[in-house]
């Protein structure tokens, strides 16, 4: 058998399916978001209404609507600066935890990068669920946390269907990836480097500024494009811990697919999604190898 | 370490504390004699007793399960032939196809399957959800594969080769026994991955074909009971059930790319 | 005939040219080795060999029967890797049953097949340990063993001992040498390493930049280095430039820039009036305060500049009053001495037989 059927015989079949039920549904959806929303939802149908007038069903109606409007722009914005704030407190979090694990004795670092990860494979839902529990207004938590803040003449303040609570929702499932690369950036740093630096007489403040964070640039990049591009498309966190108005884009997305049915307009906003997420990978990507 | 600094050690065990301190509220209250998950009453089983006879739960746990079975089944055997593709060829759309799922906001997979679907007239139920989760699934076999075979000594195949072996016998012999662990490992994960996937069962679901997350999504969004503790704390078992057995079979799978 | 036959071969990789029209001819039984630095081309020649890769041009015989287009596993070559490429998730026994196994051979051969080439490499008892299990030495002697099992024509070896440290390297190399002449097995050997080069081989390919240099037997290889780089890459060589006076029936009168003038024998391709220079090896050169007036024809006056003492010989620097600089080995072989002879700053004679150099035209 030749090279050239091998390699076909065994890409073939992951490729068809791939383009089937990946590249063609977003180009259909690319496709959608330049049609007409059906009367009962859904699409209206591309060609023949009988009207020999409207030769396609084709228009930018939605995209003017998107534009037109800046609450949706705004909508964007609001994820952008969710999404940000997510990636930040990410990085705020991993980066000790990151280094603990490096730091750690060798037969210590699978296990302590399992702890990491055994919380991401559990459910998803799950997880938000215990933030409700937690910031729930009958919780332990809750009482002491507005118990300390009335001492100063606050609240009582709700801390469930809050900014925050969707921001530490965010932030807790989001965590373990920038922890992950975080960490397989650190642990391939030769440690002689910070033994060079210190018998140069860098104190441990300036080597980690001078040597292992300037180093470890790449992973930061790395884990900052898996936090930042699924929290900004993210619905289920604001839809379970976030108020009436705490919704993000995501949320705006799926109302449009699920509850008004207008599949056009939503699909603009897909459009868009994708385009900055792509904008991002690049970014990162870009980034990541300029260093 | 020569030493050990506090500031580091306390930092990254508050990070772990709060990693774990949610997921164990919801284990403790799952065994709490109160419908409220506030003050501790008493120790009970009585809401897995719940759990055990609540039909829709069950059937959502069946769907589930099936789903699961399913879409691991085909997206092993397809990612690992991309994987395996990508490894020994210098292909340029496979990778894309098989990446781009996973990095982009899989919200976007969702409606963009369920535009799909209801153009081609599929109706929205369990197949629907298969075929949607092994588009996701593909890609996290792909990349536990491709990573496997290229930790392994390209001069392994060639020294089969060199001691008679033709290409194909070659590849069973030695290719395929030494990525099994990792095709293993794949298998686990996508089926730990479809049977926790909520987004995208979300939008390609229909009114039949509840799963195990849309059970709980809507069980939070309605009324918050311990019930939901309980099948959360059965979910947590399960899926460190498979974590420690994939982990075992291929060490560092889940570190990602 | 010769049992391989490499005719022209020529292996690009884009604009590089890895392999460049090489020919050769190995004979049966023969202890052949491809030496050279590394990018030098041998160890594609090999693949090319072993039918992993193929020539761009020229053709590959062995046994008179043309290898183009057969797969590695159709040729009756067996391949000993750098690496060892011992599978990991086999045993000792059933790594080298598995080339017994791909030739269909019966069952009940095999297993006292693999008795008797454990036995060859001397590694009985150690039939059920998997690859992980053993020690450098023993992986190689049982990649030897599954390569040998069923008697290939021809054997070929990627620098099998380069991962070895140097005690075992040299243990090694006295095996391997009984071992080919026991089975009497070609081998083909790739190395960059000289020294194991000149202590194995039958005959020496010298190979640079894709082409062969030199082939020959290692002694002649050795004192009659048909080039500079052959001269220059096969053990220390003083390489004295130097342009050719007179030649009479191969006895030359060299005129060595910066030093003056020497006698050479055998110097046959010297063409007075043209130009070349002399490889002169460190231990031909004689060193002493007053070297005795009979020994050489060519002397010179210098001083010791600077010295490499590496226990059994010292490498002296000698520079002569012209400021060339020689290197001179000599032997610290004078009893009851526990060092070396000279300090920098000695003044020394050092000298040379006329039959000591030889002479490389340009």
């Amino acid at each position: 058998m030749s090279t050239r059927a091998q390699k076909w015989l065994v890409s073939g079949p992951p490729l068809v399916y791939l383009l089937v039920f990946f590249a063609i549904p977003t180009l259909i959806m690319l496709l959608a978001s330049f049609q007409y929303p059906g009367e009962y939802g859904g699409l209206a149908p591309l060609f023949g209404t009988g009207d020999p007038d409207e030769l396609s069903g084709l228009t930018f109606e939605s995209y003017q609507r998107f534009f037109g409007d800046a609450i949706y722009l705004g909508l964007f914005f609001k994820s952008f600066l969710y999404a940000t704030a997510t990636t930040l407190f990410c990085l705020l979090l991993a980066y000790p935890l990151a280094l603990l694990i490096t730091r750690s004795p060798k037969k210590y670092r699978d296990l302590l990068v399992l702890l990491v990860i055994l919380p991401f494979w559990s459910n998803f839902l799950i997880r938000i669920y215990a933030w409700m529990i937690i910031l729930g207004p009958q919780s332990l938590f809750a009482k002491g946390f507005n118990g300390f803040v009335g001492l100063f003449g606050i609240g009582p303040l709700p801390l469930l269907f809050s900014p925050i609570a969707v921001l530490i929702g965010l932030v807790y499932v989001h965590l373990p990836f920038m922890v992950l690369p975080l960490y397989a950036n650190l642990e391939k740093h030769d440690p002689a480097l910070l033994d060079a630096a210190q018998d140069l007489g860098a104190s441990s403040w300036r080597r980690f500024w001078r040597i292992t964070f300037p180093l470890s640039l790449p992973g930061v990049y790395a884990g900052s494009a898996l936090v930042f591009i699924p929290a900004l498309g993210i619905f289920a966190i604001p839809d379970i811990l976030g108020g009436t108005d705490g919704i993000l884009v995501g949320n705006l997305i799926k109302q449009q697919f699920l509850d008004s049915r207008d599949w056009p307009f939503g699909s603009v906003l897909s459009m868009i999604l994708t385009l900055l997420a792509i904008l991002f990978v690049g970014l990162a990507a870009w980034f990541a190898r300029r260093k | 370490m020569k030493r050990k600094p506090w500031l580091l050690w306390t930092a990254g065990s508050l990070v772990y504390l709060f990693l774990y301190l949610p997921l164990v509220i919801v284990v403790v209250y799952s065994f709490n004699d109160s419908r409220l998950n506030a003050e501790w009453v008493g120790f009970t089983l009585k809401w897995y007793d719940v759990l055990f006879h609540d039909e829709q739960m069950l059937s959502a746990a069946w769907n589930s399960l099936v789903i699961g079975l399913m879409a691991s089944v085909v997206s092993t055997v397809l990612g690992t032939m991309a994987g395996y593709a990508m490894y020994r060829y210098d292909l340029k759309l496979l990778p894309v196809l098989v990446l781009t799922p996973i990095a982009i906001p899989e919200i976007l997979l969702g409606v963009s399957l369920l535009i799909f679907f209801v153009m081609l007239n599929i109706s929205l139920g369990m197949l629907s959800i298969v075929l949607a989760h092994i588009a996701f699934c593909v890609g996290f076999v792909a990349i536990v594969v491709r990573s496997r075979l290229s930790g392994m000594d390209e001069s392994l195949v060639e020294a089969a080769r060199d001691l008679g072996a033709t290409q194909w016998v070659a590849f069973r012999r030695v290719t395929l026994p030494l990525i099994m662990p990792g095709i293993i490992a794949g298998a686990l994960m996508a089926f730990t991955l479809s049977i926790d996937d909520f987004v995208i069962t979300f939008f390609t679901a229909g009114v039949d074909s509840t799963t195990l997350p849309l059970q709980i999504y809507s069980m939070i969004k309605i009324a918050v009971t311990p019930e939901v503790n309980a099948i959360s704390t059965l979910l947590m078992l399960l899926t460190l059930v498979l974590i420690v057995v994939a982990t075992r079979l291929a060490p560092g799978v889940f570190r990602g790319e | 005939m010769a049992l391989l036959e490499i005719r022209n071969v020529t292996r690009r990789f884009g604009d590089f040219t890895a392999v460049d029209d090489v020919s050769l001819s190995i004979g049966a039984a023969e202890f052949f080795t491809l030496l050279g630095p590394s990018g030098c081309g041998k160890t594609t020649l090999l693949r090319m060999i072993a039918g992993f890769d193929q020539p761009d041009g020229g053709q590959i015989l062995l046994d008179g029967r043309d290898m183009a287009g057969v797969p590695p596993e159709g040729r009756n070559i067996h391949t000993v890797f750098q690496s060892y490429a011992l599978f990991p998730h086999m045993t000792v026994e059933q790594n080298i049953a598995f080339p017994l196994q791909m030739a269909k051979c019966p069952d009940d051969q095999i297993k006292p097949r693999v008795r008797e080439a454990l036995e060859d490499v001397s590694l009985q008892g150690k039939e059920k340990r998997y690859p992980n299990e053993l020690s450098g030495g023993q992986k190689q002697r049982v990649a030897l063993a599954r390569a040998l099992v069923n008697r290939p024509k021809l054997l070929l070896l990627d620098e099998p001992l380069a991962a070895l440290d140097a005690k075992l390297k040299e243990r090694m190399q006295l095996e391997l040498i009984s071992l080919q002449k026991e089975i009497g097995v070609t081998f083909v050997y790739v190395t960059h390493d000289q020294e194991e080069a000149l202590a194995l081989s039958h005959r020496i390919a010298v190979m640079n930049l894709g082409r062969v240099e030199q082939l020959d037997q290692p002694a002649q290889i050795y004192s009659f280095p048909k080039n500079r780089f052959v001269a220059d890459f096969i053990g220390e060589c003083n390489i004295l430039e130097c342009g050719v006076a007179t030649n009479v029936d191969g006895v030359a009168t060299l005129e060595l820039d910066g030093l003056g003038s020497v006698q050479a024998t055998g110097a046959n391709g010297a063409t007075p009036g043209s130009r070349g220079a002399l490889a002169l090896r460190p231990e031909k050169i004689a060193i002493a305060r007053d070297l005795p007036p009979t020994d050489c024809v060519n002397r010179f006056n210098g001083k010791v500049h600077d010295y490499l003492y590496t226990g059994d010989v010292t490498l002296y620097i000698v520079e002569v009053q012209s400021g060339h600089r020689l290197e001179v080995m000599l032997p610290n072989n004078a009893v009851g001495r526990s060092s070396k002879f000279f300090e920098p700053g000695d003044a020394v004679q050092v000298g040379w037989r006329d039959d000591a150099g030889h002479y490389l035209a340009d």
